[in-house]
């Protein structure tokens, strides 16, 4: 039963992609970074390029890490969805599966927060 | 009867409750009381409810006039001596801000919830039951504002705490656990908050509040919190009677019953994380740990209920074990969190000085020193160097708690714990699996969930940056928000205490901040 009731009640979703703007949700979350204390949530242009998520809004999200630095790109290792991934910089993120409300988890192999602690 | 005779207590009781109700002659008993079928619960004889207290009206009344009198003398008092002068530090009040803003306003819930579960119950026992508390919950609401109008004229964050309720987005978290207990039947409500909340949870949330008051020299609130207290031994006695009238009264509720324990349990659960972080890191004097606290009134007390309730085929809540896992990190997650994003918080965060965070190394051998303490030292040295860091991103959120999703894997604390579903082709994001297994079973209602980050997102919330966003908040930046350390409460505390070098450095600090 989608939800007890005294008749046949449907909710109306408060979240659909309509409601952005133009826009979709991403979620990112940097995998052994919990000094950012949950992943973050954007509302992005679904053809925006995956490059310009790295170059131009990534930065803004993570750079205050003293990880950040040290972050090389080609390193990383991506999942979508909780699917591993490898995303392509020059397609838009509408065009290689990244949907309204989609998950991006990214983690780097040697970067494992302030001195290893997973923050 | 003559017209003088006393009636005795028994009398009484049957007179002022139980011969208050009436069979209906010209109405269908259906349509009088029509919410009492929907939640499949089967209630065959309503005389059984049991009313431990056979408190009556009139006892009522004049026993809580004198508590109230009580009570507002001392209020006075506290006032005309300036009690809030002989709190431990002004950081304590930043506690009673959030008690204000979280917890005074689900009072008000419950008062309005027990009004209309008292409405739709279809026997007279559980109506009055629900009328009483229901002028119990609005009595504390009203003393708690009282109480705490005090401490507005000195501190800040206190002015609009119902219109932050209903928009802040960490308030959304209490707002949106009452509203999906009010939206729910009345036996769902009450298995919600009087047993779920008051019999099984409440000793988690009034005792740390009231014991840290006291800890902390806070007189006025440990006043309320007494005077309180005799209402809410009632009401943890109408929980578990509520439990046991359900179960005795048909076999075929028992698993009805325990579906709403594990979901309550969990919401209740997930709901005290805002204590948990009080008692750890926001009292300067400490009452106990979070763990230790959860340790007693849940593992040890929570297990003897449930042993008992056994004999009813009921088991302990699903996913109780998750607590116990999590109990070592609860705090330090939630105040992390706040202290993230206290540029959009009422309050005020900071970071433990170092004799705090030697108490949390030996409260909390296994996590404190290796996954939390090196994140404070962090966040010490770019204050050290003047650039207090803040999270400039807004969080994903959990859509059944509304918390943002910064709980780890119950097996491995440095792994955000991920969980989601798909419903109707849309995609939602839990923090465990209490939060998922509460959607999955009722998708139509929390597909609505209100969550401020999307909100804000939408342009529902006053604008897209934060100045705009706190304006509609109705939170003062720069004020009610941000580090202790630059506060404008800090510089007022030092100057009371006559440390006035101290507090012209804190003001020039606010001003360049």
């Amino acid at each position: 039963m989608p939800v007890t009731a005294m008749y046949d009640y449907q909710g109306q979703p408060k979240d659909v992609q309509a409601n952005f703007h133009g826009n979709q949700l991403v979620y990112f979350g940097w995998d052994k970074h919990l000094m950012f204390c949950a992943p973050v949530c954007l509302p992005l242009p679904p053809d925006m390029p995956f490059g310009a998520v790295l170059t131009e809004v990534l930065p803004g999200v993570y750079g205050s890490h003293p990880d950040w630095a040290r972050l090389d790109w080609e390193q990383a290792e991506w999942s979508l969805d909780q699917q591993p991934f490898t995303p392509d910089p020059q397609q838009s993120l509408e065009a290689q599966g990244i949907h309204h409300k989609s998950l991006l988890r990214f983690r780097v192999p040697g970067l494992d927060g302030i001195a290893g602690s997973a923050s | 009867m003559s017209a003088n005779q006393r009636l005795n207590l028994r009398e009484k009781y049957q007179k002022f409750t139980r011969d208050l109700a009436w069979e209906p002659s010209y109405q269908k008993k259906s349509d009088i009381f029509p919410q009492t079928d929907f939640e499949g619960i089967h209630i065959h004889d309503w005389d059984k409810w049991e009313d431990p207290f056979r408190l009556t009206v009139d006892a009522y009344w004049k026993y809580q006039a004198e508590k109230e009198k009580k009570l507002y003398s001392i209020i006075d008092a506290f006032a005309q001596n300036n009690g809030q002068l002989n709190v431990t530090d002004a950081r304590y009040i930043n506690a009673l801000k959030l008690f204000l803003t979280g917890v005074s306003p689900l009072e008000y819930a419950a008062h309005r919830g027990f009004a209309m579960a008292g409405r739709q119950f279809g026997g007279v026992g559980p109506q009055v039951s629900c009328q009483m508390q229901s002028i119990d919950e609005l009595r504390h609401v009203q003393t708690q504002i009282h109480t705490i109008s005090h401490y507005n004229k000195y501190f800040n964050g206190f002015h609009d705490w119902q219109h932050m309720h209903d928009r802040v987005w960490y308030l959304s978290v209490p707002k949106s656990f009452f509203d999906d207990a009010m939206s729910a039947g009345p036996f769902e409500f009450v298995t919600a908050i009087s047993f779920s909340f008051e019999y099984v949870l409440t000793n988690l949330l009034f005792m740390p509040f009231m014991s840290g008051a006291a800890f902390n020299g806070d007189m006025a609130t440990v006043t309320f919190g007494f005077s309180a207290q005799s209402d809410e031994s009632r009401h943890m006695t109408l929980g578990l009677e509520v439990i046991k009238f359900m179960l005795e009264q048909d076999e075929r509720n028992v698993p009805i019953v325990q579906k709403w324990i594990d979901k309550w349990f969990w919401r209740g659960y997930r709901l005290l994380a805002l204590v948990s972080m009080m008692m750890d890191y926001m009292l300067p004097k400490r009452v106990m740990s979070w763990k230790e606290a959860w340790e007693m009134y849940f593992e040890q007390n929570g297990g003897a209920l449930f042993e008992d309730l056994a004999r009813y085929g009921i088991r302990m809540p699903k996913y109780w074990e998750v607590t116990v896992k999590e109990k070592e990190r609860l705090s330090h997650e939630v105040w992390s969190t706040f202290y993230n994003y206290d540029h959009a918080a009422a309050f005020h965060s900071w970071v433990p000085d170092e004799a705090e965070m030697q108490w949390l190394t030996t409260k909390y051998p296994h996590t404190f020193d290796q996954y939390y303490r090196p994140r404070f030292e962090h966040w010490q040295s770019q204050t050290d160097k003047g650039e207090r860091w803040y999270n400039n991103t807004l969080p994903m959120l959990c859509q059944t708690c509304q918390i943002p999703m910064v709980f780890t894997e119950p097996d491995d604390p440095t792994t955000t714990c991920y969980r989601s579903s798909d419903y109707k082709g849309e995609k939602y994001h839990f923090c465990s699996d209490g939060c998922k297994d509460i959607f999955d079973d009722e998708p139509e209602k929390y597909v609505q969930a209100w969550l401020p980050v999307h909100q804000i997102y939408q342009g529902n919330c006053g604008g897209a940056s934060v100045p705009e966003v706190l304006e509609w908040y109705h939170l003062r930046d720069g004020e009610d928000n941000k580090d202790y350390l630059y506060s404008q409460d800090r510089a007022n505390w030092l100057k009371w205490k006559g440390l006035t070098e101290e507090a012209e450095r804190t003001l020039k600090a606010v001003v360049n901040g």
